[in-house]
């Protein structure tokens, strides 16, 4: 196996409104790498929905964008305060996000299902009190 | 169609207009923008009443056509300037998103 290519971001948690600067980059490092614009475009949303939930739920975190031959990994990682019920967290609709994200237009409960969607596996490591890891990986086929 | 040639049709005023020659091809309808990113799909023309900064990000991302602003909502400068630098097109009509659904459907989308 060839060495990915690797992105590492920061994900502010203080500023809402600036949330997706890290998705938004990796839209461009992608396409500067010939990456279809369609499996660009599943990425993009998934480690925007990552983005917006660590800086809802965590107070921000970071992220690990890995480019391999065959496909692209994305690592998030917090110190938030993890995830309960992670099978409930999956459902559509549930959310424990605060009402003034909800009228951003956030806080639908769609945030983890989109992430799932979008993605050919996806592997959630939360321990209540330490934080969350999120696994993504999207094949390139 | 064009962002341009719906834009002229339709009599939506252009807030942003960086990318008139866009291509449309369907519509998705929604303000839950977890939602939208969901099922919107490339090249959709997205219409909505959200006017904050996060629409922006959520039409990159989603790789929408336009963004319709519906029932007169316009933008805050701060937000028409990022939109206009990262390439978002965003009009804005005084319509309800039915009546400007109806209208694009008028035009085959």
């Amino acid at each position: 196996m060839n060495e990915a290519v690797r992105f590492h971001f920061v994900v502010d948690g203080e500023d809402f409104t600036s949330a997706g600067q890290a998705s938004v980059q990796v839209k461009k490092n992608l396409r500067r790498l010939g990456i279809p614009p369609e499996i660009i475009r599943k990425i993009s949303i998934a480690m925007y929905e990552g983005e917006i939930n660590m800086v809802i739920h965590a107070d921000g975190g970071e992220a690990d964008v890995l480019v391999y031959e065959d496909r692209i990994v994305m690592i998030l990682t917090d110190r938030g305060p993890g995830i309960a019920d992670v099978e409930k967290a999956m459902q559509e609709g549930f959310s424990t996000a605060p009402d003034n994200v909800r009228t951003l237009g956030f806080g639908a409960g769609m945030g983890l299902p989109n992430m799932k969607r979008y993605t050919d596996d996806m592997k959630i490591e939360s321990v209540v009190g330490e934080g969350t890891t999120i696994t993504m990986t999207v094949l390139l086929a | 169609m064009t962002v341009q040639q719906l834009k002229d049709h339709l009599s939506l005023t252009a807030l942003t207009l960086p990318d008139g020659e866009r291509e449309i091809r369907g519509v998705y309808v929604g303000d839950l923008l977890s939602w939208v990113m969901g099922r919107a799909r490339a090249d959709d023309v997205w219409l909505t009443i959200m006017s904050n900064l996060n629409i922006v990000a959520v039409a990159t991302l989603a790789d929408v056509s336009c963004i319709i602003l519906c029932e007169g909502m316009t933008l805050e400068e701060s937000v028409r300037s990022i939109a206009e630098a990262k390439g978002v097109n965003i009009l804005t009509t005084e319509a309800p998103a039915y009546e400007t659904a109806k209208r694009l459907s008028e035009f085959g989308l």
